[in-house]
């Protein structure tokens, strides 16, 4: 309810300072947009690489269509939060689109994978994510993140460096209903089949993998 | 300038209006969900010729059917414990390879098996693992696992007629499947594949079809397989992984993530994937992968639609693609067929040329 008024009276508000409308993606993320919408880098890091400490989830690198599929989940609310829903409904349609393209055109160097909480990842979040669980029709997580979670294309996100707490979260709000299936509904079936037990371990195990992809493996 | 006010105005009032009918819209907005392929009223094949039901694909040499003689031969993903379907026998866990030379010698077969491109490059002519085909490290059941293979040769195979050892059968593989030359015999690559498919089958019987062997044999489908249908079940199914042009993807780090399904990089018109009813049988048990939920007929249509590509040579090519048909092809198999008015094989890139090291 909060936050439909909120989506109501930043819509008016956004259009009654048009000067705004014409903001680029650079500004809105490094100054913001009005009330409504804090500068994305205050929480996203100046370079989309994310806040470890406080549990806000790396930008820079993630492919395009993926993170504007956030942004609109974020504004349709199907993907629930309430600090990215108003920020997310504040933007136009194309605003949304710009800020993702803008995003994954970033790099990744300039983020590190989370150390602290995770500078020892247990070995069964390791097995969980190199070898899957066939046993349970779970295949190894990297086998769609890409080795070590770098990524791989524009719909399967790195989770390498990404904040423990931030993928403990996704994950449990795909077993809530939380966040939208993504496609083929993968991401959630794969989350619904895992075990209260697996989510931290494999939480902190793609905390603690660099996201800056090692390059030069002799392939092309 | 002057004419932003009354743009400004229009502005808002639409803004008002969407905002209203976005508010209506996400009352009881839940998640979106893909649409699922509707592919029963798509025509028929414009060839439309039938398939028998599927026998046995010859390449799994057997005397018994164990595929036929298991009660639940298609496990759905949804299920937990694929496994079941072999209830009786568990090849041993990764953690339990011995730490003694034997060990070792297992450990590197394990690596050449998953890691093909790394650790046995010099035979392989295309971007495939032998794990791509063998899921779970060669473990999983109804994805032709190596610990059901290993105790079933030597054996009479008719692709080759006579009888072959297990050696010889993964010679075949490296020169039908990952389309490259076979290491020879006593090479220290087959050598530690058959220790890790040895080691895998610790304790299973000795010539016995277990559960769980090969892939699973389809029965016919309902309606011939189509090549229009398949292609709608690939876009809606397959290609967000292997693409929509199906050459697959790599990671950010530049590894293969998912397989090239055909074009130069991938399997050949030699190897058993490239017969519809084996691709079928292997897709259905195991294909989108970790979502295996396709019925018979989307797995019979789509198959037909990736072995209906142009892809390697056949490396038995005599210089004429209808006598190779003749001598080699059997029902299942597109090769020769004239596939929207191309001739499957005319084009074909040469075999095994896209090996990336000097070769012996
Ligand atoms: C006040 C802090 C804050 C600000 C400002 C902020 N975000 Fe976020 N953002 C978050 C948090 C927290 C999450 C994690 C939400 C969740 O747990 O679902 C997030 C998640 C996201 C995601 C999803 C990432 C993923 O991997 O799925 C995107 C995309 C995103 N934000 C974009 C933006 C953009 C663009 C802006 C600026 C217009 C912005 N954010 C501003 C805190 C913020
Ligand atoms: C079959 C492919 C597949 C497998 C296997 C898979 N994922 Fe995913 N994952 C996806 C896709 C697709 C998405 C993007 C979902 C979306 O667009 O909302 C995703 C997204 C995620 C996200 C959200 C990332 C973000 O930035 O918000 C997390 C966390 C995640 N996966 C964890 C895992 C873990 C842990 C495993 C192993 C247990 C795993 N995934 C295995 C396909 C897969
Ligand atoms: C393109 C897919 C593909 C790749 C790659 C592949 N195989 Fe196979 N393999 C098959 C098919 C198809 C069969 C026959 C199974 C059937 O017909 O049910 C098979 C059968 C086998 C068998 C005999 C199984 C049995 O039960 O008799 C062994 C052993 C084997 N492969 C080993 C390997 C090895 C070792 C490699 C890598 C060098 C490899 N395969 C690569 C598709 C593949
Ligand atoms: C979520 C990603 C994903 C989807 C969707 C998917 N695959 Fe795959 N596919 C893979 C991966 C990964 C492998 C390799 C498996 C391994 O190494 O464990 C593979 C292997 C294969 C192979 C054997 C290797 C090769 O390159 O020939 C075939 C055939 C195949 N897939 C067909 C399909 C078909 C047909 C569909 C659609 C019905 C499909 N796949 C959907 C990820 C996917």
């Amino acid at each position: 309810m909060a936050i439909r008024k909120c989506t109501l009276s930043a819509l008016v508000w956004l259009l009654s300072v048009s000067p705004w409308v014409q903001a680029s993606p650079s500004d809105i993320a490094n100054q913001g947009l009005g009330e409504n919408v804090a500068p994305c880098s205050s929480c996203h890091g100046a370079h989309g690489e994310g806040n470890a400490a406080a549990g806000f989830p790396r930008l820079a690198g993630l492919g395009a269509p993926y993170l504007e599929a956030q942004l609109d989940a974020f504004a349709s609310g199907a993907r629930e939060n309430a600090v990215m829903q108003p920020i997310a409904s504040a933007l136009s349609t194309d605003q949304r689109s710009a800020m993702a393209t803008y995003y994954s055109q970033l790099s990744a160097e300039g983020a590190q994978a989370s150390k602290g909480q995770s500078d020892n990842p247990p070995d069964t979040g390791a097995e969980l994510a190199e070898h899957g669980r066939w046993a349970n029709d779970i295949p190894a997580c990297v086998q769609c993140h890409g080795p070590a979670g770098v990524g791989v294309g524009e719909h399967f996100p790195a989770l390498a460096g990404q904040p423990a707490a931030y993928l403990e979260g996704q994950l449990r709000a795909w077993r809530n209903g939380k966040r939208p299936g993504g496609p083929m509904g993968l991401m959630a079936s794969i989350a619904a089949k895992l075990d209260e037990s697996d989510i931290k371990p494999v939480a902190q195990y793609f905390a603690a993998q660099s996201p800056a992809p090692a390059k030069g493996l002799d392939h092309e | 300038m002057s004419n932003r006010i009354p743009l400004l105005t229009v502005a808002v009032s639409f803004a008002m209006l969407a905002a209203v009918i976005f508010w209506v819209g996400t009352r009881d907005q839940s998640a979106p969900t893909p649409a699922q392929a509707k592919t029963a009223n798509a025509a028929p094949a414009a060839r439309g010729d039938t398939t028998e039901s599927a026998t046995k694909s010859e390449d799994v040499a057997v005397s018994g059917n164990a595929a036929s003689e298991r009660s639940e031969p298609l496990p759905g993903a949804a299920q937990p414990g694929a496994a079941s379907a072999a209830d009786d026998f568990a090849p041993p866990t990764r953690s339990e390879i011995p730490d003694d030379e034997f060990g070792a010698m297992v450990r590197k077969g394990r690596d050449i098996f998953t890691d093909t491109q790394q650790h046995a490059d010099q035979f392989v002519g295309n971007d495939l693992q032998c794990a791509n085909c063998h899921l779970d490290e060669g473990r999983r059941p109804d994805s032709a696992p190596l610990w059901a293979a290993w105790a079933m040769y030597p054996a009479y195979r008719g692709k080759n007629k006579h009888v072959n050892d297990f050696a010889e059968r993964i010679q075949g593989c490296f020169r039908y499947s990952m389309n490259g030359t076979p290491p020879p015999r006593g090479d220290e690559v087959l050598v530690a594949l058959e220790s890790y498919a040895y080691w895998l089958a610790s304790g299973a019987p000795v010539a016995k079809n277990l559960p769980g062997r090969g892939y699973p044999e389809l029965e016919a489908p309902e309606q011939p397989p189509s090549f229009t249908r398949g292609k709608q079940v690939f876009a809606d199914h397959c290609a967000l992984c292997h693409g929509r042009d199906g050459q697959g993807q790599r990671a950010a780090d530049g590894s293969l993530a998912f397989p090239p399904l055909w074009g130069p990089r991938s399997y050949n018109w030699g190897a058993g994937m490239h017969r519809v009813n084996t691709a079928a049988g292997f897709i259905k048990a195991n294909m989108p992968l970790g979502a295996a939920t396709l019925s018979d007929q989307q797995a019979w249509d789509v198959a037909r639609f990736i072995d209906s590509q142009e892809r390697p040579q056949d490396p038995r090519f005599t210089g004429s693609v209808s006598e190779t048909a003749e001598q080699y092809h059997g029902e299942h198999s597109m090769y020769g067929q004239t596939v929207n008015g191309v001739v499957l094989g005319q084009d074909a890139p040469p075999s095994g040329t896209a090996a990336k090291v000097n070769q012996p």
